[in-house]
């Protein structure tokens, strides 16, 4: 059997880095994993939104990004609070709560005297309401953000230093607002979506094929924005922001667009997470989460929006892995996991393919990236000498 | 020659990843009965930061489990314990959850300890028609079929504990809790019940979980000079307001403070001499002298220490086995729902004495104790309340 596969050469990876990563997720996974596991698998799946988005902000927009839980939070609560408010009308044991207390308002809000529906609560009794501000909101928030801080030519560490404090930032509030948000409890014990029941297998696959295609169409996103004369930007933005601004260009725009690109798909990773895993919790907000995403993209590569995804998938897997057959020291087996990439394949698993037969071009050349040329030769310094001398700018 | 290698691996990699690609019937003919074990889940944090606090309560599982286990097992099979970890973490509570239900197919879990971490798991234990036995003492409101309470709600310890502070300790009362719901919940049956009495409120305060700077409230404190001090601050942050309230002059000989979340085994962490004169209400203390629990201290010291403690969760995890493998002798059958009917009434020489549940509501009759903490950390108890009937939903 072996003999009738033809050797695969890292070439053949590269280009069909895509199709491959959509057959593994639309057909060998839901084939070889029962419900549980594909339910499992989905949710490592939701995370991946994050890994991607960091792929682009990080790997090639420089970036460092510790605060993608923050946007992960926020479409993560947006979907909770719609399926709060669908299940607390629909609920028997909510209305029995309710008839007892005479108010028919989410149960934590019961629990902690909130007499009136918060003003901002009210919108998201409509889904024609939630899925944009999902789709529109943690974007907006992101960009507005960002740009302010780009503006102001805050980067590197400083801004790694403030998207850390946003996440603490919302995690705190959340917890501390609990009236309103559920507070450490987090919103949970959803029924319905639009009335559709969520607890058949049929719908739990249902729901993983829709991850998995969303997830895929970020992916997609992502390699058009990197292989379009933007994406090019970025990769000089990150080796050479002074040049490419000297040349006429606004790096802050750039950097502040393609954050927010992330911050998109971040939030539907979070919606995705809540519509399956069942429940919104800060312990998904905060730093602690955050750095895990950006542990993701390391996994994977963090020039691979592929990688991301496998990196989402094996971190997951053997988190669950180990905490389930290693229950007394499964933290160390993962600590040491990443340990051992780091220090063996610091670029990741997508490192893995500059030790494939075929191997020529530049290590950082990662897989889906850009035209791998152009990400090969990113790694120097060429390409944004060469974009300010195209662009005019004095060289 | 390294790339020859490289392909094989290849080769073979694909090859294996072809192979599992090849969709094969789910094996899931393990159940809970096979092969004379039956499978009971133990869920709680073993790492994060609850773990402190819930590790010990494994332990008493554990003991109690092996304990059955020696004495034959239920009905003949053999517990066979399988530990998740929740990792403090309320996501993965819900994970393990559902993968004790669904992959382990366990007759019965014992678990949680938060009510985050309960109303987590509570919606994947119905959907799945689960049983969890939730063994700590919590704010009440919640009465899932699918869930079986060992440890008193609010009304069991709060009320009982309002009505013999005021009759001996004072009309005037200051209360203090951590800013989530199981404080909050207690503080409004407490307020509620003061006021039924006639007595005053004289202040409150709410800090969130952790924090561990009270000289301001302190102060309010001293200002408002109130009869009583109850005080539902959880966890880590009373080893800093025990601390502060004793810099400050305010101790347990001077002046009336009644813990509703301290047990003997919260007081290791805080340190004895400032706990020290000051008061607790709980179902059961280590010092309880009866033979259950002098057998139980006992067991626990030989397998985990003599230098451990026990304290009401840990006793109600023990518990919560046992009153598990009555009801499933009951029932003659590990079903859930016919080990729930069989719950019904159901009652067990327990450490903390003759506990049983209600007809209806899944919570215990049980005894609320009032006691004084001693210089060692015991606890001296001053008060048993007869079996209180437990009400989830009390009408305030």
């Amino acid at each position: 059997m072996a003999a009738a596969i033809a050797p695969v050469s890292r070439g053949f990876l590269q280009r069909y880095a895509i199709v491959i990563l959509a057959v593994v997720l639309l057909a060998v996974l839901p084939l070889s994993l029962d419900i549980f596991r594909l339910g499992l698998a989905a949710k490592y799946l939701s995370l991946a939104f994050c890994a991607v988005g960091i792929v682009l902000i990080w790997g090639y927009g420089g970036i460092l990004s510790l605060g993608q839980g923050v946007f992960f939070g926020l479409g993560s609560y947006m979907m909770a609070m719609f399926l709060k408010l669908e299940s607390t009308g629909a609920d028997t044991s909510a209305q029995a709560l309710s008839s007892f207390f005479g108010s028919n308002l989410p149960d934590f809000m019961v629990w902690n005297s909130v007499e009136q529906l918060p003003w901002w609560w009210e919108p998201f009794h409509h889904v024609w309401f939630t899925i944009p501000a999902i789709l529109i909101l943690p974007p907006v928030v992101a960009f507005v953000l960002s740009y302010l801080n780009f503006r102001r030519r805050i980067g590197d560490v400083y801004f790694s230093i403030i998207t850390l404090a946003f996440s603490a930032i919302l995690a705190i509030v959340i917890i501390g607002q609990q009236g309103v948000t559920g507070g450490v409890n987090g919103i949970t014990d959803f029924r319905t979506f639009m009335g559709i029941n969520l607890d058949p297998d049929n719908v739990k696959i249902a729901m993983y094929y829709i991850t998995c295609v969303l997830l895929l169409v970020c992916v997609l996103i992502g390699t058009f924005i990197l292989r379009s004369r933007l994406g090019k930007v970025l990769v000089a933005i990150r080796d050479r922001e002074d040049r490419v601004r000297f040349s006429g260009y606004d790096p802050a725009l750039f950097k502040a667009f393609i954050f927010a690109v992330a911050a998109l798909f971040s939030s539907i990773g979070g919606a995705m997470f809540t519509l399956q895993v069942g429940l919104a919790s800060p312990s998904l907000v905060g730093i602690t989460p955050s750095i895990e995403m950006v542990i993701y993209a390391a996994v994977g590569g963090r020039l691979s929006l592929v990688g991301a995804v496998y990196g989402a998938m094996l971190v997951g897997a053997a988190k669950t892995f180990f905490s389930e057959n290693f229950v007394e020291f499964w933290l160390y087996l993962i600590g040491g996991l990443f340990i051992v990439i780091v220090m063996f394949l610091p670029h990741g698993l997508a490192g893995l393919l500059d030790k494939l037969p075929g191997a020529k071009r530049h290590r950082l050349a990662a897989l889906p990236g850009p035209e791998p040329d152009a990400a090969g030769q990113a790694a120097g310094e060429r390409p944004a000498a060469r974009l300010a001398g195209e662009v005019g700018g004095g060289k | 020659m390294s790339n020859i290698n490289r392909r094989n691996f290849i080769k073979t990699s694909s090859a294996l990843a072809a192979a599992s690609a090849v969709p094969f019937p789910m094996i899931n003919l393990r159940s809970a009965e096979a092969a004379g074990t039956v499978k009971v889940g133990i869920l709680h944090s073993l790492t994060g930061t609850i773990a402190i606090a819930e590790k010990s309560v494994v332990d008493a599982e554990m003991l109690a489990i092996e304990e059955i286990n020696k004495a034959g097992g239920v009905m003949g099979h053999r517990i066979e314990p399988v530990v998740e970890d929740g990792a403090s973490d309320w996501p993965t509570f819900a994970e393990k959850a559902r993968k004790l239900l669904e992959r382990d197919r366990v007759a019965a879990v014992m678990g949680c300890y938060t009510s985050a971490s309960r109303k987590a798991v509570l919606p994947v234990f119905e959907k799945l028609k689960g049983l969890l036995y939730y063994p700590t003492y919590y704010e009440g409101l919640e009465m899932s079929p699918n869930i079986m309470y060992t440890a008193q709600e609010a009304t069991q310890s709060v009320i009982a504990a309002m009505d013999w502070l005021y009759k001996n300790k004072g009309k005037t009362f200051y209360m203090i809790g951590s800013d989530y719901i199981w404080p909050r919940t207690t503080i409004k049956i407490a307020k509620y019940t003061l006021k039924k009495l006639g007595g005053k409120l004289v202040g409150e305060g709410y800090y969130p979980l952790g924090h561990i700077e009270f000289s301001s409230e302190i102060n309010k404190i001293k200002a408002a000079k109130p009869d009583v001090i109850l005080n539902c601050v959880v966890g880590g942050s009373n080893v800093a307001f025990f601390k502060q309230l004793t810099a400050s002059g305010i101790t347990g000989d001077k002046q009336t403070i009644l813990s509703l979340a301290v047990s003997e085994e919260e007081v290791s962490g805080i340190g004895a001499d400032n706990t020290a004169g000051t008061m607790t209400c709980m179902g059961y203390f280590q010092s309880l002298k009866n033979p259950e629990n002098q057998k139980f201290v006992k067991a626990f010291k030989a397998k985990y220490g003599q230098n451990r403690v026990t304290g009401d969760t840990l006793e109600c995890g023990y518990n919560s086995v046992y009153l598990w493998k009555l009801a499933a002798e009951k029932a003659k059958s590990f079903d859930v729902e016919k080990v729930v009917a069989a719950s019904s009434g159901l009652e067990i020489d327990a450490p903390e004495g003759k506990v049983r549940f209600h007809k209806s509501n899944h919570h215990l009759w049980k005894h609320a104790r009032i006691g004084t903490f001693l210089p060692d950390g015991q606890v001296n108890m001053v008060y048993e309340s007869p079996l209180i009937e437990p009400n989830p939903f009390p009408k305030l």
